[in-house]
């Protein structure tokens, strides 16, 4: 199918989103959508054009928001007197143990070498825990109802979506390099393991992200809506428009997230293109189709599977990082795979794997349907249990259980477009053969 | 000599006992991983939710047979209505493996193409697990809960640690043991058995010996949709059935599998130990057990925080895979 009618018709049920909800309803899907069109692009430059089936996007996602947090709050001067030297002498003391171990692999072997990297690792781990806690302990006593952390750098929070990217793709360098010499069910395995330790590690480490305590109050790049009201051109805006300041102000703020992010999108959807209809796309698609052949052809596969996947993983860093922009806030419980990593897998797929215009398009489709799913699923229980008396305690149930019903749906279109429409709604362009 | 009786009194209560029964319900998880991987040669990303609905049925059954009155005496309910559990994902399974996975069995996709699928059915199971019994805690344990409390042991002992044995651990290990032997039984000794070992060894060689592959992969899901629910079930009563850790189970028990070599039902049982020990060990606090050889500390002597226990289970995970990628027990390799 040609992709331009399905946008319409995806613009098309927005608008009536937009007409018969609200047109906040109708913005908060468009904003999300474009967040997760970003991520669905980075999942199919790993999975569309070098076929790694990576289940850690979660992780990545998460890192994204840490990198936006620490970019952009301010810091705190009063836990870094206290605590500072200790958490870089824990660093040091790290890095050094890393070293250390690094060599001894290096030189020594057999059994000397295993006593030797073990007494290492040992001695290391003592040493870092001894600067480490007590650092900690000292940061995380600083006034913990408000701070309890570092802090960030206190700049713009939009550099820290570039931040996010680089974030994301430093770890998926270390990640990458253990994990994808993996066969592709090991490597999935292994890709949510790690997204669930980079979680645990979030959630645990309150000196650096404030974990479970959660960061508010994220700087934004847009105005506040409540400054936006107190503004004269505003006011006059509003009443030329007939429409009450306050919602006004809402949509307004939604409108400046909506370009912000589409201008994001565009870029990386044009650099993706670029990189795809070049020599390098198309040694990629060779080592994705097979790869043993496009080896024997002299393509350092390993080399290019790293690099494909730490550019994948940088752009769901940035992704991560817009999202907890338009949040205003990093909440680490609100990560859950389902939501970060599988979901956007059901775009790809839904989308078109390979296809980045399929990825963008999955987005919108998917993150429309999780959304206009609940209210869905509430007026499909209302007409089942409307034969069934008020106080039923099976009506309540249902009721309160329509929800849920977003993830049976999520899984039916995904087995119903793997089996009908194994190529998702916009297929890969294949090159004509000759 | 009573200090070192009361550390490890201390440590067997702790770390052992909780050790050995997190370990069975692991191992009964991974059983059915790898029977799955070795017959149908996929990574069955499902499995954690198949838990969860086999347990909910379990949990379903156990409150009506509550409701009539019907109990096992000390013993939870729930052993009573394993039975019917195990019907209901067993029918959970084959409804999938009719609808989704048999047609692309017989397109003979790639692996990566049955993960995927396993995905959405993992969505559609999370789903109606959520959709019938909702997202939260249930609690279904009754009975009797403990078999020694640790006030009786240390009444009895006249030591200062108890030893507290709960039921539901007694029960986990009882059932797994159980379940294991006969599942070695069938796997070794019966037609059907030998027919499943010979199709995972070599596919067209079995098919070319007259194994029928429909009965063959009849029976993995039966045994499979067993496996997952006596394991769910175990768990639910041991800590508490809430659907999400369930599919958080997913990695300790594939952890399991590779450890001890994916596609080898041994090693699938001792896989879920390693991990279970690991976890539990590095996750213990040892500053009271060492204070009964003597060392005082200020510190909690504890390796890493409890939250990380997924990461024990990974890091075990990837050095196997990187040291001896066939696991333990010579898993398959393909």
């Amino acid at each position: 199918m040609k992709p331009f009618p399905l946008f319409i018709l995806m613009g098309l049920a927005l608008v009536a989103v937009g007409m018969f909800q609200s047109w906040n309803v109708a913005l908060a899907i468009v904003n999300l959508s474009l967040i997760s069109a970003i991520m669905a692009l980075g999942v199919n430059i790993q999975w569309g054009y070098a076929g790694i089936f990576n289940v850690g996007i979660m992780g990545f996602a998460a890192l994204g928001g840490v990198a936006a947090v620490l970019f952009s709050m301010p810091p705190v001067g009063e836990a870094w007197r206290a605590g500072g030297t200790g958490i870089a002498l824990a660093g040091l003391a790290l890095g050094a143990t890393i070293f250390v171990v690094a060599m001894l692999v290096r030189h020594l072997s057999g059994t000397r070498r295993r006593v030797a990297v073990t007494l290492a690792i040992i001695a290391g781990y003592a040493v870092t825990r001894m600067a480490y806690d007590p650092a900690v302990d000292a940061i995380e006593s600083v006034d913990p109802a408000a701070t309890g952390y570092l802090g960030g750098l206190g700049l713009p929070i939009v550099l820290g979506w570039a931040a996010g990217g680089v974030l994301a793709a430093g770890v998926a360098w270390v990640v990458g390099k253990i994990s994808l010499g993996l066969r592709s069910d090991y490597l999935a395995i292994a890709t949510l393991g790690i997204s669930e330790i980079l979680l645990a590690v979030i959630k645990n480490e309150d000196w650096l992200t404030r974990g479970v305590k959660n960061v508010t109050g994220l700087p934004r790049p847009v105005p506040y809506e409540v400054e936006l009201q107190e503004t004269q051109w505003f006011a006059d805006l509003a009443l030329r428009l007939g429409q009450d300041p306050g919602a006004l102000s809402g949509i307004f703020v939604k409108l400046l997230y909506a370009g912000l992010f589409l201008v994001v999108l565009i870029v990386l959807y044009w650099l993706s293109e670029r990189a795809l209809r070049s020599p390098w796309g198309r040694m990629m698609r060779a080592i994705r189709d097979n790869r043993d052949a496009a080896e024997a052809m002299g393509k350092d596969v390993t080399a290019r599977h790293l690099q494909v996947f730490v550019l994948g993983s940088a752009v769901v860093g940035i992704a991560g990082a817009m999202l907890v922009t338009l949040d205003g806030q990093f909440t680490p419980t609100s990560y859950q795979p389902l939501r970060y990593t599988f979901l956007i897998w059901v775009m790809v797929i839904v989308g078109g794997s390979g296809n980045n215009t399929g990825s963008v398009l999955g987005a919108f489709v998917i993150w429309f349907l999780w959304v206009q799913a609940e209210p869905a699923g509430l007026w499909l229980m209302s007409i089942v249990t409307d034969r069934l008396p008020d106080d039923s305690a099976i009506a309540g149930h249902l009721l309160e259980a329509a929800p849920h019903l977003r993830l049976f749906l999520m899984g039916l279109i995904l087995l119903i477009v793997l089996r009908f429409s194994p190529r998702g709604l916009v297929p890969e362009r294949r090159a004509r053969a000759g | 000599m009573t200090d070192i009786l009361n550390a490890f009194v201390l440590f067997a209560n702790f770390v052992f006992v909780p050790g050995l029964a997190y370990g069975a319900q692991l191992a009964l998880g991974a059983l059915g991983i790898t029977l799955i991987y070795a017959v149908l040669r996929f990574s069955n990303f499902a499995h954690g939710d198949t838990m969860a609905f086999g347990a909910m049925c379990v949990i379903l059954i156990t409150w009506g047979m509550q409701a009539m009155g019907i109990s096992a005496g000390p013993l939870p309910t729930a052993l009573l209505a394993l039975p019917f559990g195990i019907l209901g994902a067993v029918a959970l399974c084959l409804v999938f493996d009719r609808t989704v996975y048999r047609f692309y069995r017989e397109q003979r996709a790639v692996p990566v193409v049955f993960v995927i699928a396993s995905v959405g059915v993992m969505f559609m199971t999370n789903g109606l697990t959520r959709l019938i019994i909702g997202p939260d805690d249930q609690r279904f344990a009754d009975g009797e809960r403990f078999i020694i409390t640790a006030r009786d042991f240390k009444e009895m002992t006249g030591l200062a640690e108890g030893l507290a044995f709960r039921t539901t651990q007694a029960i986990t290990i009882v059932v797994a043991v159980i379940v294991v032997i006969a599942l070695f039984r069938f796997l070794n000794h019966s037609r059907m058995g030998k027919a499943m070992r010979a199709y995972s060894d070599n596919e067209d060689l079995a098919l070319l010996s007259g194994i029928n592959p429909d009965r063959v992969v009849l029976y993995t899901w039966i045994i499979a949709g067993a496996l997952a629910t006596i394991a769910g079930t175990l768990y639910g009563l041991d800590k508490s059935f809430k659907p999400f850790t369930y599919f958080q189970l997913l990695l300790p028990i594939f952890a399991s599998a590779i450890v001890g070599g994916i596609g080898n039902p041994v090693g699938a049982i001792a896989g879920g130990f390693i991990i279970a020990f690991s976890e539990v060990t590095v996750t213990y606090a040892y500053k009271k057990f060492v204070s009964y050889f003597g060392w005082e500390t200020d510190g909690l002597l504890q390796l890493l925080s409890t939250d990380y226990k997924f990461a024990v289970s990974f890091v075990i995970l990837v050095l196997v895979l990187l040291i001896r990628p066939t696991g333990l027990f010579r898993g398959k390799v393909i």
